[in-house]
């Protein structure tokens, strides 16, 4: 086990280091950069604006400057908001994300375990068929139809809540619906497909021959189980979720950290770009070791090997 | 017993679903724009997030607009045709050669935290503009004008006692120009480069000449304008209240200003349909029909210093040929374009000048049939259009300049048998592809940041750093040099006739239309009027 964990926290630095470095450089060679605009600043105000910035240093020099700080927990100045740091906007804007994505995934588990429970124990009833009918609903139709919509609804004609905004706790109630719904479909048909698979399963057929009531089985016995394709999902699900949804955060400006993940590449902002995809990379690898660790505790059958 | 748990668990999930409906409490923010006492708290959507608020630091149409409330320059706008009326200054003196302008500094003036406002405090303002190391993206605004200024940020000078600013006494602050430039007061009002800061204040937190110090956070930003800032959370909003130590603080009729940052344009159309707004920043397109039906009272539309114009590269063939550029230029049908594809009430350009600047109007105007354009396009060598190359046409991508595009595409075809293919390039790499002319057509758009002619005809002349398009013409840039020395407004403004005679006459740029801001402002809101910049003096604005 431990050997398992250390191993692959030493292949996750190496893919961080790899994605850090193609980053860097990637988003260097893309045309444009943080003082590109639609006045254009003159040769010799670009050349002071680049050295100001530490852009006039050769690229390897300004890449092993950048590893150097990074190794520190430094992650440089922003380039568009001169005012701030990429950890000062990183810390900031990550727990909103982080608090609208965890109203969302627990709303998105209860609704989508829920559904996808009942629709696999009862297979193909008008049950199953309207859990089914839920779920693809929520995988077909977008965030962006789905947010305006209930803003429509909700907001412009019963005035219940905001149009948008992120200031009580009101205004949490519709992003967070939007955001779980998206989520709660393909947890739905995660859960009934593994749910049918386990049902049918000896264990299972044991458990009811012993006498235990079909609440128990199905929450005691066979939630273990059916719940595995679920967990694998979670892990990059999670990772997503807390490093937030551009969309989502654009319809109700949310001042969360997708739409500077989005926006820093738009704006050149090469530091809180590197910022931002070291965040994600390293979010990615954690949540993926954390499920295998989970999913070994889960299914016996799983054993973990370096 | 299953089925009992079942259905229990189907009606737990109904009641999720509708859980969203199950408190209703009106929300806190429109009440704010009620009536009865009426605060006076206007609620603005603002754009983006601004880049900071220190007003040399930032570039911006939503800085500009936070700068307007929180800071005040020399000189202010006139919130009815934003001419220059005193601001920190009182008064000011031209010199008859109009190379000296003397300001008179209010005796009282004081910053947001009472401490005086005085010409020293400006003349170090202006050294931290034009210091090289602090890289003002706006620093041209200074040094294109004064003495000394530009030889200072090239570091061949050193002494700054040499450039052309001069504290005659606390209140005096004097500037010299190198040349005279009438519209200069114009950018004093109207343009944050020239707007002083605390640089008291500043060097407490570092070296002034640096960017990243943090000044300007809340709790320690101080402000010279009419509002102060209150409350800033990064990408929501920026509340600004009341400077009781404004030289006019009397009559400021509003308390707070509430700036949103929203970049979503639908989203601040829901927000000013729920009441959070009072006025929205823009207004998406799919919506000005639907306002002009129902919220008629709500809806402004109003003339905008911009023109919407495609950009020839003249060194690339076929558009090295005026007349190919001319024909292309008389092949498009402007008036449909506006009503029937942008149809945000734009007026068709026929000159880049913007019709009415400051009193000018520009006489030249592009003229002639589809005929005309045939003929052109023929004696170019392409009777019919055959053999004419192909052409690509460059714009970022957006849905409103490809419907433009493709109206214009479609135009060229039928009217003179060209093809034109169109590309779209993500923002900055298209504007890579502006300043390094690497297109061959390319849609652009130039706004004006303060209100004279001058705006519209300087970029054209060689050597300028937004020209772009490799078109040099010698007896434009003669004019150009000529205007800048004019004696008169009128003699400079007969100068840029001829300068507009002359590109229409070469088509280095085909204008479209000229712009129009529009968005939704509550009937509530008065001491409000259009202006050409969109630009509101917020100390005349207040609620009913």
């Amino acid at each position: 086990m431990l050997r398992f964990i250390t191993s692959r926290l030493l292949q996750s630095l190496l893919a961080l280091f790899l994605v850090i470095t193609a980053t860097f450089f990637m988003i260097r060679f893309v045309p444009g950069g943080p003082f590109t605009a639609e006045k254009a600043v003159t040769p010799e105000i670009l050349r002071n604006l680049e050295a100001h910035y530490g852009l006039d240093k050769p690229l390897w020099r300004q890449y092993l400057d950048y590893l150097g700080s990074l190794a520190r927990g430094d992650l440089g100045p922003s380039f568009k908001y001169p005012n701030r740091t990429v950890n000062e906007i990183i810390a900031d804007k990550v727990p909103v994300s982080a608090e609208l994505g965890g109203l969302a995934l627990g709303f998105a588990l209860v609704l989508g375990v829920g559904l996808g429970t009942v629709a696999a124990v009862r297979r193909n009833t008008w049950m199953d068929y309207t859990a089914s009918t839920i779920g693809m609903f929520g995988i077909s139709i977008p965030t962006f139809v789905v947010g305006p919509l209930l803003v429509l609804g909700f907001a412009i004609h019963l005035g219940w809540f905001n149009a948008s905004g992120w200031y009580g706790p009101l205004d949490r109630v519709l992003p967070a619906f939007v955001l779980g719904l998206a989520y709660a479909a393909p947890i739905s048909r995660l859960t009934r497909g593994g749910m049918l698979e386990v049902l049918h399963q000896d264990f299972i057929r044991t458990a009811r021959a012993k006498g235990a009531s079909e609440f128990r089985v199905v929450t005691r016995h066979a939630l273990r189980g059916g719940l595995l394709p679920v967990v694998s999902f979670l892990g990059p699900a999670v990772a997503g979720i807390l490093t937030g949804s551009f969309v989502i955060e654009t319809i109700f400006q949310i001042p969360g950290i997708g739409r500077e993940f989005v926006n820093s590449a738009f704006n050149r902002d090469y530091t809180l770009v590197l910022g931002t995809v070291i965040l994600y990379a390293g979010l990615i690898m954690t949540l993926n070791l954390v499920v295998d660790i989970i999913q070994a505790w889960m299914n016996p059958k799983v054993r973990l090997e370096g | 017993m299953l089925r009992r748990h079942l259905t229990l668990l189907l009606l737990l999930l109904g009641a999720l679903f509708t859980a969203g409906c199950g408190k209703s409490k009106k929300p806190t923010a429109t009440t704010g724009a009620a009536t009865g006492g009426v605060p006076q708290i206007w609620h603005v959507g603002n754009g983006s997030e601004p880049q900071d608020l220190d007003p040399q630091a930032i570039t911006g149409v939503p800085e500009h607009k936070l700068m307007m409330a929180l800071f005040e320059g020399l000189a202010t706008e006139d919130p009815q045709d934003l001419h220059p009326v005193p601001g920190l200054a009182e008064s000011w003196d031209i010199s008859t050669d109009g190379k000296v302008y003397t300001f008179h500094l209010r005796r009282n003036g004081q910053w947001s935290d009472g401490s005086p406002l005085t010409a020293d405090d400006c003349l170090q303002s202006y050294k931290r503009m034009i210091t090289p190391e602090f890289a003002s993206e706006y620093a041209y605004l200074i040094y294109d004008y004064v003495v000394g200024a530009k030889e200072y940020y090239d570091r061949k000078l050193a002494d700054f006692a040499q450039v052309g600013f001069k504290v005659i006494d606390e209140h005096t602050l004097q500037v010299t120009l190198k040349n005279p430039a009438p519209y200069l007061m114009g950018i004093i009002a109207s343009h944050y480069a020239w707007t002083p800061v605390p640089v008291k204040v500043i060097a407490k937190y570092g070296p002034i000449d640096r960017k990243r110090t943090g000044w300007t956070r809340l709790g320690r930003l101080v402000s010279s304008g009419p509002f102060q800032l209150k409350e800033w959370a990064p990408n929501q909003k920026i509340v600004v209240s009341r400077n009781p130590h404004y030289w006019d603080a009397a009559n400021v009729k509003l308390d707070e200003i509430h700036f949103y940052a929203v970049e979503d344009n639908a989203t601040e159309e829901r927000m000013f349909r729920t009441g959070q707004l009072h006025k929205t920043n823009t207004m998406p397109s799919a919506k000005i029909d639907v306002y002009r039906r129902d919220l008629p009272e709500s809806l402004r539309i109003e003339p905008y210093l911009g023109v919407y114009f495609y950009r020839c590269n003249v060194n690339r063939p076929p558009l090295n040929d005026k007349r190919v550029r001319k024909a292309l230029a008389l092949a498009i049908d402007r008036e449909s374009i506006v009503q029937k594809v942008s149809r945000g009430g734009q007026t068709p350009a026929y000159a880049v000048s913007y019709p009415g600047t400051s009193g000018y109007m520009p006489r030249a105007k592009l003229t002639g049939t589809i005929e005309d354009a045939k003929r052109l396009l023929a004696e170019a060598g392409f009777p019919g259009g055959k053999g004419f190359p192909k052409v690509e046409l460059l714009y970022n991508t957006s849905e409103s300049h490809r419907a433009i595009a493709e109206a214009i595409q479609q135009m060229w075809k039928r009217n003179l048998n060209i093809d034109i293919t169109l590309f779209n390039q993500e923002w900055k790499v298209y504007l890579d592809s502006q300043h390094t002319t690497n297109f061959t057509l390319q849609r652009s758009g130039w706004v004006a940041d303060y209100v004279d002619p001058h705006v519209f005809l300087e970029i054209w002349v060689s050597g300028n750093g937004n020209n772009d398009t490799n078109w040099k013409n010698p007896a434009y840039d003669a004019l150009f040099q000529q205007a800048l020395a004019a004696k008169s407004v009128e003699a400079r403004y007969a100068l840029y006739q001829q300068m507009d005679e002359i590109l229409v006459d070469e088509c280095p740029v085909i204008p479209i239309y000229h712009y129009t801001s529009v968005y939704a402002l509550s009937p509530k809101v008065k001491g409000y009027y259009p202006t050409l910049l969109d630009n509101h003096p917020y100390k005349y604005i207040w609620i009913e």
